[in-house]
């Protein structure tokens, strides 16, 4: 009996083994790269030419490509995420900024920030299915767990625009406050969070069985000694079992945590300058934050709460996304 | 058969869609507003860079009206300015024509004087007044109307972004020239007052005398390279020369013809302005290209501080679901208010005198050098009151609520 558990510890081991060497892609806004990190080692390994003003990162499903949103190209880049070899690019529409890819791979929905429309792309033909009008300044994308629904929120607009993905039609638009830039739906699809960075909140929506959303509280942030003006919710991420949300404050230079059920802010975490976006590793035990005007990125470790290591990386990273 | 069902299923569609928008939102509101500008007889400006466009300021109306019907088209809101522009004489009869027009929401770009008279004129029929180009002191202490917002920036606040800016470099000894027409005092007043403030020291004053004079000559740049210097020769020891001149008519020649070398700032040099055609920083490169596409030129001041007023009416409209002058203004000075502007730091209003809170950008005509308030300047409430007139200080009245 002992000897069989040990055996299960040491198999669970072995197949957790694989899964720990990872890697973190981060773009470089200023610098024009990406840099890759070794999520066990946190090494950085590698560093390439990512195409012009790179900033929204994400990879397919299966993890074998990055896509980049090369905002100056007006492209998606694409690349081997073994190899670093760029394959043949994706059309966006002008300005890409952030973008969502659904669980299939096969579409992903592009905001262009410059001409206030959402971009709906086919990976494997790599032509535009569909351009979809939004607000003034498209900026956050989120979807649906069940792909059926995308959200763009427009920044000057100050809107979190609902768009089916079936028929490419806005069904539901709701207010949020100024500068929305980030949409985020918990894992089991009953919530949706959409983070403010001017007006400094959260919003809270309950999202019914059918889709429709249903604002229902706003977060605020306050931490004693920093000017309020300074807590620009931008990016966030929520845990896959529901219990915290994490939110990127800007230039306050600190991560929020957030008990995502009852929405009280629980601390705050110092991480590095002017953070921006956040990705969980694949096993959601550590969280990475991209620090614009420090260069680097922060670990944070999710069960602890716990900033526990910063990485050198490009100049201005913007983006992360992390692979198994 | 098909093709009934086709059409009940479209009405029964068309049906929803209606019920979600009247779920969605209050009653449609139909929003009109207008833009006076009074067009002064003045010299041209030293450079021609700074020509007035056509347009000025009523292109920041355009973009406003399509931003507003952004978030309108979802909101079931609809917005309309009308552009006027007339001579100081003709001033009062264009805002009669904008009143009889029903429309109670007015932006002026105008001289202090003229913007407090039509002000009080709009006030006879409620009208809510935006000042969109004077930086005046009076108007916004002791002489501030209830009626009288003011989305552009005042000297006070222009010349505490410099003077933040001067201090954070450790450059506190300035020398002050000035024009010797009331707007470059008025300018120069500020200047001093914001020595005070920050604890700069002005070492020595002079006044650049305004003799009149054609702007442009064959003969060129040759006098004024000999006879600049001189007039900066003799000063004390300083770290940085200040300009004062709203007119417009020797501080752009001063920048490179000093006796000492020092950094320019004020009215030549680095200039703190609302916002500028190269600012790309805080979201603004989209707003640049927004506002490219429609006036096929670069943004002005004016353009921006009429924009940012109809803006702010535009989220008052959405927020506060009213277009009524009183209500309008009611939100504007809550603190329910906030409007992002491209600075990185909400926009909201000050409830003891009208005025915007903004950042300054610190402008060198090519980039954006800095942005006041400077870091390590600290306020107890916001720290975009360390530039301009604070409530403790203000002599304003009419807002006492």
């Amino acid at each position: 009996m002992k000897l069989k558990a040990l055996l299960l510890t040491s198999a669970l081991a072995l197949a957790a083994g694989p899964a720990l060497a990872g890697k973190a892609f981060v773009t470089n806004e200023r610098g024009n790269t990406i840099t890759v990190i070794d999520t066990e080692t946190w090494e950085v390994t590698d560093e390439f030419f990512a195409g012009n003003r790179p900033r929204g990162i994400t990879a397919s499903p299966d993890g074998t490509k990055i896509y980049v949103c090369a905002s100056d190209d007006n492209l998606v880049r694409v690349f081997d995420s073994e190899t670093y070899e760029e394959l043949p690019s994706l059309p966006s529409g002008p300005d890409p900024e952030l973008f969502i890819i659904e669980p299939s791979g096969k579409r992903l929905y592009i905001a262009n920030e410059d001409d206030n429309l959402v971009t709906v792309t086919d990976t494997e033909s790599r032509t535009v299915l569909a351009e979809v009008p939004v607000g003034v300044e498209p900026e956050g994308m989120g979807m649906s767990p069940d792909a059926k629904w995308v959200v763009n929120t427009s920044e000057t607009t100050n809107m979190a625009h609902f768009i089916s993905t079936e028929d490419y039609e806005i069904k539901h638009n709701i207010l949020v406050d100024q500068r929305p830039r980030y949409a985020q739906y918990t894992a089991d699809g009953t919530r949706l969070f959409v983070t403010s960075e001017i007006g400094g909140t959260v919003s809270v929506m309950d999202i019914a069985e059918d889709g429709t959303p249903t604002l229902v509280q706003k977060i605020t942030f306050e931490v004693p000694n920093v000017q309020p003006e300074w807590l620009q919710p931008v990016g966030a991420k929520v845990t896959s079992d529901g219990t915290r949300l994490f939110v990127a404050l800007g230039p306050s230079n600190r991560v929020a945590v957030v008990d995502a059920q009852s929405l009280e802010v629980l601390d705050y975490i110092l991480v590095g300058q002017r953070v921006w976006q956040l990705d969980f590793t694949p096993d959601e035990k550590y969280l990475l934050t991209t620090n614009g005007n420090s260069n680097d990125i922060t670990v944070i470790d999710v069960a602890k709460e716990e900033a526990v290591r910063s990485i050198q990386v490009g100049d201005q990273p913007w983006g992360v996304v992390t692979i198994e | 058969m098909l093709n009934r069902f086709a059409t009940l299923f479209a009405a029964a569609l068309l049906c929803a869609v209606t019920l979600f928008f009247t779920a969605g939102t209050a009653a449609a509101i139909d929003v009109r507003a207008a833009v006076l500008r009074v067009d002064y007889q003045v010299q041209r400006p030293i450079s021609r860079f700074d020509e007035a466009p056509e347009d000025l300021g009523f292109a920041g109306a355009a973009l406003a009206d399509q931003d507003n019907n952004s978030t309108g088209s979802f909101m079931g809101h609809t917005y309309e300015t009308i552009q006027k522009s007339a001579a100081p004489d003709a001033a009062d009869a264009a805002l009669d024509e904008i009143l009889a027009d029903g429309i109670r929401l007015i932006v002026i770009h105008a001289r202090e004087e003229d913007v407090l008279r039509l002000a009080d004129r709009a006030a006879e029929e409620g009208a809510l007044v935006f000042n969109a180009r004077a930086g005046d002191m009076a108007m916004r202490n002791e002489d501030c109307r209830a009626n009288l917002l003011h989305t552009a920036t005042s000297y006070a606040q222009q010349a505490d972004a410099i003077a933040q800016f001067a201090i954070w470099k450790k450059w506190p000894r300035w020398v002050l020239i000035s024009g010797s027409n009331p707007a470059d005092m008025a300018l120069a007043d500020a200047y001093r007052r914001a020595a005070t403030k920050f604890g700069a020291q002005i070492v020595e004053e002079r006044t650049f005398e305004d003799t009149g004079g054609a702007r442009r000559t064959d003969s060129g740049h040759v006098l004024v390279q000999r006879q600049l210097p001189t007039f900066m020769q003799d000063l004390p020891e300083h770290d940085v020369v200040i300009t004062a001149d709203e007119t417009d008519y020797f501080a752009a020649y001063l920048t490179y013809h000093l006796w000492d070398p020092r950094p320019v700032m004020g009215s030549s040099g680095l200039r703190p302005v609302q916002m500028h055609g190269g600012h790309e920083a805080y979201g603004a490169t989209q707003l640049q290209t927004r506002f490219e596409k429609l006036a096929g030129r670069y943004i002005k001041d004016a353009d921006y501080n009429v924009w940012i007023a109809l803006r702010a009416v535009g989220e008052a409209v959405t927020r506060a679901q009213t277009a009524e002058p009183d209500g309008v203004k009611d939100y504007l000075l809550s603190d329910q208010f906030e409007l992002a502007g491209f600075k990185g730091q909400e926009v909201t209003f000050r409830d003891w005198n009208g005025q915007m809170r903004q950042q300054v950008m610190l402008y060198d005509d090519r980039v954006t050098v800095s942005v006041s308030p400077q870091e390590g300047f600290l306020h107890q409430n916001a720290v975009q009151d360390t530039l301009g007139l604070d409530r403790p200080e203000s002599a304003c009245t009419a807002f006492s609520n």
